[in-house]
């Protein structure tokens, strides 16, 4: 069993402050992805967890034991760099088998360990090669064959797949869970990028300013985000956000029209509390290019500005309550810009967030 | 009949190819065939007389010139490998430093900033039996002893080198240094992560990497040693009694004191096999580990 915890876990570069006392426990073979925008330090609470950045103040334990004072050595995980981090002088095999080299196992057993897991990531074919002569792909999937070989603990990934392009990011990104579905280790992933998060997480922990924001599987934060900042960064395209004013139960808008309350947050707004009205492009949809229209509806009349057709959809941007916002067409036909549309938002699906605090109310 | 002109580019190189020719293509030839003769500077008319191979004969069968030969090649893979050993001890201590590195940088770089001359001069002086400071520090230190640094042979030898060592460390260290900073952090930490101790991060990781560096400094300092003259000249002469004669103080005694230049120029041409072999060696060194760590050949 190896469950990940920090307690209150600080980081301080002289008297900046990096990572401000966070908690969080992982669970034996959960897939946990910490994401943010750069600078949050997600990664500097990987590399705290990694032994590769000296804990300022709090407590990591692995496995229930307490890892602080450990070099990464004693920690027993494995790590895959954002730069690959492969030694250039050695071919594949001797890149993967180095670890186990330096724990001075036997030569027959670094063969089985190094064989089998190039077969598991399919680099049979180029263990005699050194890292200049592989593709970034490549190089990759050695770096995760070295972390799989030492059979570790705990596998740290730091943003492994923001050096590829966009189709071999898709590509790893199926690669990187099928190994997790196979090998049932504990993972800790870094990333900036919240598709990875969502697609890879069995939790996700969004960071900011050295803070946890939110913490809960990938549907959580997208339907439940706690504050403003959640739901704008998690979900593409982002959660549109009206500003507003609470007059008599219902909220009006900048641009004069009044919206009834959704049901989530009822009760819970006072009279002339200013909020943000949020709601996803999902769930402003044209009239005959809706889906999953249950509850209450309210409709209007809005001007396309712009339109991304995306195939199976298209991003219509239009004029929301004085601001842009984007709404979404399923089955789409093909529109102009300029061109008026009948447009119908799910009102039970929609957030209320605090103006001033940006929190959601929600019962 | 127009008159024949010499074609552009040839006309454009000119100045540059009498200059070359006088002062290189025009002495070397000269050199060489003037150690294919007696040539001595007092008797000028030596130099047309014809003689063969007289004189590489003289010299291949020559012991003090074959002494020189096997002194040289000690000092210089003494001199070259303990200022490697030491300049990359310095380099990894430097890069280290986190306040005042290009201070420290900087002073590294003193000992190259003298004339060779000059070092020779003081370590004359400090190695000096009765009035330098090293015999002093030790009588000081209650040894009643005067060594003679610079009169014994293997005191002498060690002495000289100490000096070369001093002023040419820094050129390792310098170097080295620059390897380590090119070096890529990454790999680093994935060792420490993959189990190994800081040694075995040095020995594994950090090493090969630094490799292409030294052999560069090898070279370049190979080249510089096998042509030790000025500090061996000031420090001790090549004498006493040729106890730390090298390859160029023979030549220049055999050349200039003893006036015979065509000999002096005989063993110039084999000496310059002596460099050619090494230069030929590290940069095979250099290549093997520039591939080794896949910066190609």
């Amino acid at each position: 069993m190896t469950e990940v915890t920090l307690s209150n876990v600080v980081k301080k570069y002289g008297a900046h402050q990096a990572v401000h006392g966070i908690d969080l426990d992982i669970a034996d073979g959960e897939f946990v992805v910490l994401v943010g925008p750069s600078g949050c330090g997600k990664s500097t609470t990987l590399r705290m967890i990694a032994g590769l950045e000296d804990i300022t103040g709090g407590e990591v334990s692995i496995g229930g034991r307490v890892v602080n004072d450990l070099p990464p050595r004693e920690r027993n995980i494995s790590m895959v760099f954002q730069n690959y981090a492969l030694y250039p002088h050695m071919t594949v095999r001797e890149n993967l088998g180095f670890s186990l080299h330096i724990a001075k196992q036997e030569p027959a057993q670094i063969k089985t360990a190094v064989d089998q897991a190039a077969g598991i990531l399919g680099l049979d074919e180029l263990m005699d090669r050194k890292p200049a002569e592989l593709s970034g792909g490549q190089r990759q999937r050695v770096a995760m064959g070295r972390a799989i070989v030492r059979s570790p603990d705990v596998f740290l990934f730091d943003e492994p797949l923001s050096n590829l392009d966009a189709k071999l990011r898709t590509q790893m990104r199926a690669e990187i869970k099928k190994l997790h579905q196979k090998i049932g280790n504990t993972i800790i992933y870094v990333t900036h990028d919240q598709v990875e998060a969502m697609t890879l997480a069995d939790r996700i922990v969004l960071m900011r300013d050295g803070h946890i924001v939110q913490v809960g599987t990938p549907l959580e934060l997208f339907n439940t985000p706690v504050d403003t900042f959640v739901a704008t960064f998690i979900g593409s395209p982002p959660m549109n956000l009206v500003d507003g004013t609470v007059r008599g139960g219902n909220i009006q808008l900048t641009d004069g029209q009044s919206l009834p309350v959704p049901v989530g947050a009822r009760g819970l707004v006072r009279e002339g509390q200013d909020v943000q009205f949020g709601f996803r492009a999902d769930n402003l949809m044209p009239l005959g290019h809706a889906v999953d229209e249950v509850g209450e509806i309210h409709q209007v009349d809005l001007t396309i500005t712009l339109t991304e057709p995306l195939g199976t959809e298209t991003i219509l941007f239009t004029t929301f309550g004085g601001i842009e916002v984007q709404a979404k067409m399923f089955n789409p036909r093909p529109v102009r810009p300029g061109e008026q549309m009948t447009f119908r938002l799910v009102l039970d699906k929609c957030h209320v967030f605090d103006a001033a605090s940006g929190t959601a109310i929600r019962s | 009949m127009p008159r024949r002109r010499l074609p552009e580019w040839f006309l454009l190189l000119l100045p540059a190819i009498i200059v070359i020719a006088a002062v290189v293509l025009i002495p070397l030839i000269f050199s060489l065939y003037s150690s294919f003769t007696p040539y001595k500077l007092t008797r000028p008319s030596t130099l047309w007389k014809w003689i063969g191979t007289y004189n590489y004969e003289k010299i291949l069968t020559d012991a003090k010139f074959w002494a020189a030969f096997g002194r040289t090649v000690l000092f210089l893979t003494i001199a070259l490998n303990v200022e490697m050993l030491l300049g990359l001890g310095i380099a990894l201590l430097v890069n280290k430093v986190t306040w005042g590195q290009r201070t420290l940088r900087t002073v590294l770089m003193f000992p190259m900033m003298f004339s060779p001359i000059l070092v020779g001069f003081q370590f004359k002086f400090i190695f000096n039996d009765n009035i330098g400071l090293v015999n002093n520090v030790l009588q000081s230190m209650g040894f009643n002893v005067a060594l003679p640094w610079l009169v014994d042979g293997k005191l002498a030898m060690f002495s000289i080198a100490f000096a070369e060592i001093w002023m040419s460390t820094s050129v390792f260290a310098i170097l080295i240094l620059a390897g380590l900073f090119a070096m890529p952090r990454d790999p680093l930490e994935a060792a420490k992560v993959d189990g190994c101790t800081p040694w075995q991060s040095f020995r594994h990781i950090s090493l090969p990497f630094l490799m292409p560096f030294i052999y560069i400094a090898m070279t370049i300092r190979s080249l510089d040693v096998a042509r030790a003259y000025d500090i061996v000249q000031i420090m001790t002469g090549g004498g006493p009694a040729r106890r730390t004669e090298l390859l160029w103080t023979l030549m220049s005694r055999t050349g200039y004191v003893d006036a015979r230049m065509g000999l002096a120029n005989a063993m110039g041409y084999v000496s310059i096999l002596l460099s050619i072999f090494f230069t030929v060696y590290f940069f095979r060194k250099l290549s093997a580990a520039r591939a080794e760590i896949g910066m190609g050949g």
